[in-house]
Formats: C-alpha cells, structure tokens, sequence
C-alpha cells in the first residue's frame, strides 16, 4: 500500500511534468515551479536548521565508541572519542563523509539454534555511499548546464566521471553506481522484512523520485538524445534572472525537472531533512569532556530536594545511637 | 511447579524459538500483549507522595481504567511541546530518521524477543507517529500515510510497555548514522508518562527511598553502620585484618560514593569489601556518607528533575564534610549521571580540588571540573606506579572475562582501564568476541529500572545476547567468572549466567583486586573474600600438621 502509493505520487508527477512540456507549458514547469521549489527549498530549510539550532541543548550526552581521555599512559580514541572540538569535527568529517557508523554495521544470525553471532553487513554502506556521492558528483557536473564558461573543476570531473570511454555520449561512471545504489536502497526496503515492515509512503517516495530522475537523464543523454543546447539556453536565462524558454524542449526534460523540483521542495519537510540534522545531532557533534569543562543547561531551574539538615532531622537519634557524628546534638529529655 | 517470576519457569528451548520476522499486521494495528513475566508492576501511590509526583493513585497494569487524570491528552502534547523546546536531542531524534533500519537487530530486546517494536526504530517510531500527527505539517495533512497517529489511551498503554522494555543502553544510537540515542527517546517517553502519573514500583520506590534515606534499598544511618560493620567482621576473619570504617567524618581528604546494591546484594557486597581492604591498606583519609549514600541515582530512568534531585546530594554532602575531591566506586548509571550530568545538574563544584591521587601524586586533570573519578581509573594509577603489592596466583583458579557495562562505555568510554586493572591482577583473561564487547558491548537486560523479578521472561530474553556471548567464551576457553564493574551487573548477570551459560560466576573488580593483594599484617590467606577456598593455596604440609594438632586440642 506504501509502495503503492509512493510509487504512483513519483510517476504522477513525472507524467505531470511531460504534460506540461507537451502542451507547452514551459514557463510553468520551467520557470516558475524549479523557481519556487528552490525558494521552498532554501526557505524551509532554513526554517527548519533554525529551528534546530535554536533549540538548547541542555546535557552533553555524547555516544563514546572509543577509549576515553585519562591517564596520560592509556591511549585516547580521539575521533571515535573526541575529548576536544577539532577531534569532534574529526569524527563528525568521519560521519558526514564516510558514514562511519554503518559502516559498523552487522547482521545478527541464530547458530544452530542456540548461539548468536555477528555478521558483517555492509551492503546498506555500500549502497548508501554510492546513492550520496554518485548523486553530489552528478550535481556538480549538472553546472555544466548553468554556467557559460564552464569551470575548469566542472570539466575535469566530467572528464574523469567519464573516463570508461564507453558509448557516445560517454556513460558517465556515476550514472551507473547512482543507478545502482538507489536500486539496491529500493531493492533492499522491499526485501529485508524488518526494514519493509518499517517503511512509510515517505520512505519509498524520494527513493522513486530519484530513480525517476535518474532514468530520464539517462534516456536524454542517452537514448532521447534531445536538444541540450536549448536546455542549457533556458536553464542559463534561469540564472541570470532573464528566464526565457526556448522552442523544441523535449516534454521528458520537463518530466526531469519536475521530479527535481518536486524532490527539493520535499526536502524540509521530510526525513531528508536529515541531510542538516545530522550536523547538529548531540551523541556525534559534541566532545566527550565533561568532567574537564563544564557544560551549562540554559534552561535549568531549582528543584526540591530533601536537605541533609532534613535528613538529620528526621534520623539524629539513629545516627547517635550508631555513634555517627550529627551536627545538632539530640535534645535533652 | 515454578511462577512467571522465576527463571526455571522458562525452558531454553521455548525462548530460543525467536521469530526475527514481523508479523503481518501493521505495527500500529498490533496491540500490545500484556503477558506476565514482561511487564513492570506500576508505582505505588505512597511513593509518588514522598516525591510530590503527579496523580498518586494505586492501579494495576491488567486494569481496563489506568485511572488517567481528566486532561491527559492535553497533559502529554502539552510536555511533548515543552520537551520539543527544550532538548534538540529529541526534536533532532524526531526529524531526521530515514528508517534504514541499521539499528534493528542491535537491540538486546529485539534479539531475544522478536518483538518488532523492540527494533529501537520503532520504539522511537512509538513517539515519532505521535509527534508527526500533532506537530508537523505532512503529518497534520496527510495523517496515517505519512505515519501518524492519534493519541489514544492504548497508545500510552503501549508506550508504558515499550519504554520500560528498554534499558538505555544506548548500542542501538552506536550505529545510527546519526546516532539517534534511543535511550533518549525513552527518557522523553518515560517523563511523559510521569506527567500521567504512570511509573514502575522498580523504579519509583528507590527513587523515593533516595531521595528520603539516602540510598534506593532505604537503608538507615544506623544499618548502614551495621552493614559495613559486619563486612569488616568477614574481612577479618579471611584476612586477619581489622579495617577502620569511617562514615560522614568531616575533614577527610575524600569522598566515596558507591552504588547502594554493593550493601547488600552477593556478589557485590564481596567487591564493597574489596573497597574497604584496598581504602585501608593505602591508609587513605577518606569517609563514606550514609546522607549520600548511593551513587546509584534511578532518577535517570525517570525525569531530568528526579535525577538533579537525588544528585544534589553528592555535592552537598561534599561541601558540608569538607572533603577536597570524589571517588566513586564500580557502578555503570551512577557513572553516567557522575560523568555526563552532575556537574551540569548541581555544579559547579568551585569548593572542591582536583582530584590529586595522595599515594601517586597523579593529577587526573580530565576531572577538573567535576572532581569526581573513577575507581577503576584511580586503581589504574596506582598499579601502574607498583603501588599495589599482587600476588596474581591468587587468582589463578579463575579465568575471568570483561563485560563492559553500558553506561561507562557508551557514555565515558572507560575501557583501558578496567582491563589493565584485571589484567595485572588475574593471569588468566580472555576477551568475549569482538562484536559483544566495548561501545558494542550487550547489555544485562536489567538495566534502567527493568531487573525485577516479575520482568523475569523479558529479562532473560534482553540477557539472551550476552549470555550467549559468555557460553561462548566459557566453551571456548573455560571462562567461569564474568567481571562487571555495575552494581546492577552484578545483581541482574547472575540470573542472565546461570541460566545461558550456567558454571560462570560474576565478581566486581576490586574483588579481584583484594583478592590478589597483599596486605600488611594479613594471615596467611587460604579463602578469598567470598570465604571459599583457594586452590593451590590450601596450608603446606607443616602447617596443616598444625593446625590438625590445633584441631584435635579444641575437638
């Protein structure tokens, strides 16, 4: 039903894109939609990292995966236990870039019915980490479009994505592993059943949209072969805030660009959001000092407590009786 | 014929039959199976009062009518926005799971119960469907498609059971890629069902008795006196040595906190009288305090504010005996409370020093501000400068294994020294696999308030991962001691070994410690502290005559 539902919302938009470019609407899907959702995108997400951030962070309560700093002869962990900012920012750089933590990953398994082991299971890594860095490198090599000339670094990545020299157009190597990440992504929430019986129409739904996005580039570079220099001719008027849209567009573009739009403005509302959250997350971005410096909760106020001169109270003739030390001596009979 | 409450009532053979595949009913459309032996008795009403908690009342789980008061849907979106303002944490934990599912079988819960909502995701997902319908935009427009739920009584009935199915662990936040921290979803949700006035006795009562007496098991001044008393006697009698006890002494140069259960609970009251030996024979100028008398604070597994209630104590306590610095003793939630919490909750500790080793003369600057360490640190120190005089052998009839305790590992990661500890003090070591130990290490199953005995089908169920880690160690190498530096350890893994990997017992380190030192003035030692024999150290020939002759005189 999820799947269902995500996958008809990913294909509904598509065919909504290449109906707009069929029946000419191209200022629409464009112009104006690509330019909200970048507003919506940019605004939102705005909000959302504000919100975040403006939230206080009352205890540090940092996950430790390594040895701590103590005595000078024992050696610290610094990135998996960072006891300094700059050796957080180096565990952060170990998330963020090479997502550490799954690639911890394991898979349980019941031996001979009796005893647990652990596997190493870095098929989610692996998938993960070609799903992102497929996508940044496509991203960057779509300036080629938007930029007249076009940078050097642009080139030289295009070049090497490119570097296989199979077919013309060249298959980009990103393309392939992009492809093949969000397949085993999508692959993967279909067939592992705890993961299936955990996923929402909005975990399947970007999953679709990129796949979505992913085929029809590749049919226009690939297959449609359609009419590139009107594409970069719109999407430079774009960016010099002169939107002007050319004749002959192919409606699959529009499809393509939809999708994209759709995507970014879904971003600030959805879990792929967590693209932001994940700098600002208390167990991963902080540093494991406490007893060195203290940490203030902005928000703390008194509590009731029950006072040792209470506790003496209530206890003193139990306390004298046992020969312990009280601060007022009992009361004479 | 034996009850839920008691491990013999489970066959191995029933509880193994795991099912890691959810069932085909939707998790929202599966209502919860309040089955004895996996739930937790509620608080009681007399408890909350000592407390000033919300709605005191008695009630029972199988009750139809949890006798909620009138606004309590108000009362939990209420706190739910509140803690929303006031912890990125859980705004964070909210907004960004992707369900990826990484942490699923990281769960000791979910290992040993097959229970999909004891995949951590979906005990977050528990809060998140809640928080999706009233507080944010798909949630609000798009309802059950976009996973949200309303808040119903059933649902905070499920929220009861769920979040005291989890023992704040934290392994599942070390393989989140954004290390969501379930522990912290299940504060959240345990604060909200505080608000409702919905507790377990497990937890409130120690909370009460802490908060009144001093230490969760409510033991007086007068028998905490008698306790270490007739510790000291046993000491003697194994050791020949007296050992001077003193309590809530004003001037003493340090404090010593250590978990309440290390009183009263065999084994760890054998590591308590590790504690008593090793404080003596160093002749430090320390006192105990039976005002703080618990390190051990299950305020953590209730609220924030419980929590800075029965910590305050430390502090206070150590201003008004003057002392200069804290030690704490073997203890795992105490040690994240101390190392995470206090010096935020009740500091700054500006009237103490920094804790400064008087035998050493090491200063352990990572404590700098909140001027408490660790035992196992200062024991560290003090092996390391040949402070200690060890006879290893003593311990040579055990071979012994490590089991990291959550807290210290995944909230401090104190994991060199208790192992250099062990390892200068035990010549047979060896660790369980790789995967089981460290910031992986399982937990008991009894942790965060969960290791009472009407939990016991749960209990053996979490301890079923290490358990089984430990059969494999003890197969493999022999292993038949587990050592655990956590009070609640060496309450609840006695239950855990006897039952997946019966023949392996459980010991605190200091045990080990004094067990291996030795003292100016001792007898000849032939038992160890728990009075046993020690092989290869029974009496040599000549003095076996003796004491023979000894014998036949007094027979």
């Amino acid at each position: 039903m999820n799947v269902l539902v995500a996958l008809g919302a990913a294909v509904g938009v598509f065919a909504a894109g290449m109906a707009g470019g069929a029946l000419g609407l191209g200022w629409l899907f464009g112009v104006v939609i690509p330019g909200l959702a970048l507003l919506v995108f940019l605004g939102g997400l705005a909000v959302k990292v504000w919100d975040w951030v403006s939230t206080p962070v009352p205890f540090r309560i940092p996950t430790t995966c390594g040895q701590q700093t103590s005595l000078d002869w024992i050696k610290p962990n610094k990135l998996e236990n960072p006891h300094t900012g700059i050796q957080a920012l180096g565990r952060m750089a170990l998330e963020v870039l090479c997502f550490r933590s799954l690639l911890r990953n394991t898979k349980a398994e019941m031996v001979q019915g009796r005893r647990l082991a652990y596997r190493t299971s870095l098929g989610l890594w692996l998938g993960a980490m070609l799903m992102h860095w497929s996508l940044l490198v496509i991203l960057i090599r779509h300036l080629r479009l938007m930029t007249n000339p076009v940078p050097a670094f642009v080139s030289f990545l295009e070049a090497a994505d490119g570097f296989l020299e199979i077919g013309l157009p060249a298959v980009f190597v990103t393309t392939v592993t992009f492809l093949a990440g969000v397949t085993y992504l999508l692959a993967r929430r279909f067939t592992n059943p705890q993961v299936r019986y955990i996923s929402l129409a909005g975990d399947y739904f970007p999953l679709f949209l990129l796949l979505g996005i992913g085929l029809s580039g590749v049919w226009m570079r690939h297959f449609g072969k359609v009419d590139i220099a009107a594409i970069k001719e719109l999407m430079l008027s774009l960016f010099h805030f002169s939107p002007a849209v050319p004749e002959g567009i192919s409606p699959v573009f529009y499809g393509h660009l939809f999708l994209a739009s759709v995507l970014l403005a879904y971003i600030p509302f959805s879990k792929i959001a967590h693209m932001a959250g994940i700098f600002l997350s208390p167990t991963r971005n902080l540093a494991n000092n406490n007893r060195a410096v203290r940490h203030v909760n902005p928000w703390d106020y008194p509590v009731k407590v029950h006072t040792y001169e209470e506790y003496e109270e209530e206890l003193r003739d139990k306390m004298v009786a046992a020969g312990l030390p009280v601060e007022k001596p009992l009361e004479k009979e | 014929m034996s009850k839920f409450d008691e491990a013999s009532h489970y066959r191995q053979e029933d509880l193994l039959k795991i099912d890691w595949r959810p069932p085909k009913t939707p998790w929202m459309k599966t209502p919860v199976d309040f089955r004895p032996g996996t739930y937790i008795y509620p608080g009681k009403a007399k408890n909350l009062k000592v407390l000033d908690l919300p709605n005191p009342r008695d009630w029972s789980v199988e009750d139809q009518d949890w006798k909620l008061p009138e606004d309590w849907k108000k009362r939990v979106l209420d706190g739910m926005a509140d803690r929303l303002s006031k912890y990125r944490s859980f705004k964070v934990f909210m907004d960004t799971c992707v369900r990826c599912g990484a942490c699923a079988d990281k769960c000791h819960f979910f290992l040993g119960s097959g229970d999909p909502k004891n995949m951590p995701v979906l005990r977050a997902e528990l809060l998140r469907a809640v928080y999706r319908k009233d507080f944010t935009a798909l949630g609000k427009i798009f309802g059950e498609l976009a996973g949200a739920r309303e808040l119903t009584t059933d649902v905070i009935k499920e929220w009861f059971y769920y979040f005291y199915q989890c023992t704040e662990c934290r392994r599942c936040s070390v393989f989140c890629p954004y290390g969501i921290d379930t522990a912290e979803i299940t504060m959240m949700g345990r604060e909200l069902l505080g608000l409702l006035g919905i507790y377990v006795n497990w937890v409130i009562e120690p909370v009460a008795n802490c908060y009144r007496f001093g230490n969760h098991l409510a033991i007086q001044p007068h028998g905490f006196v008698d306790t270490l008393e007739f510790m000291a006697d046993d000491i003697e009698d194994v050791t020949g040595i007296r050992v001077d006890i003193p309590i809530n002494r004003k001037g003493a140069e340090i404090l010593f906190v250590t978990p309440s259960g290390d009183l009263v609970a065999d084994p760890g009251i054998y590591t308590c009288m590790g504690y008593l030996l090793l404080f003596h024979e160093l002749g430090l100028d320390y006192t105990w305090s039976t005002y703080a008398s618990d390190g051990g604070n299950f305020g953590l597994f209730t609220s924030a504010e419980a929590m800075k209630r029965l910590n305050a104590k430390i502090y206070a306590e150590a201003k008004r005996l003057k002392v200069k610095w804290i030690l704490g003793g073997e203890c795992g939630h105490m040690w994240r409370v101390i190392h995470q919490y206090m010096d935020t909750l009740n500091g700054p500790a500006d009237f103490l020093e920094v804790p400064r080793s008087p035998i050493t003369g090491t200063v352990f600057k990572h404590a700098r501000s909140t001027k408490m360490i660790h035992l196992m640190e200062f024991v560290a120190d003090l092996i390391r400068h040949n402070k200690l005089k060890l006879d290893k052998s003593r311990n040579d009839h055990l071979r012994v294994t490590f089991h990291d305790s959550c807290n210290p590992s995944r909230a401090m990661g104190i994991f060199e020294e208790p192992r250099y500890v062990i390892r200068s003090v035990c010549n047979h070591f060896y660790e369980m696999p790789d995967n089981t130990i460290r910031e992986q290490t399982f937990c008991c199953g009894g942790g965060a308030g969960l290791g009472t005995d009407e939990n016991m089908e749960m209990r053996l169920r979490g301890g079923l991962p290490r358990g089984s880690a430990l059969r494999h160690v003890q197969e493999k190498y022999g292993v038949n001691m587990m050592a655990a530096m956590c009070a609640i350890d060496r309450a609840t893994l006695v239950t855990v070994a006897d039952y997946w990997a019966p023949g392996v017992k459980i010991t605190g380190i200091t045990e080990l410690v004094a067990n291996a030192m030795v003292f100016t003035g001792e007898k000849r030692r032939t038992r160890n502290l728990r009075g046993e024999p020690i092989p290869g150290m029974e009496l040599e020939e000549s003095e076996t005559t003796t004491v023979e002759q000894g014998a036949a005189i007094h027979g």
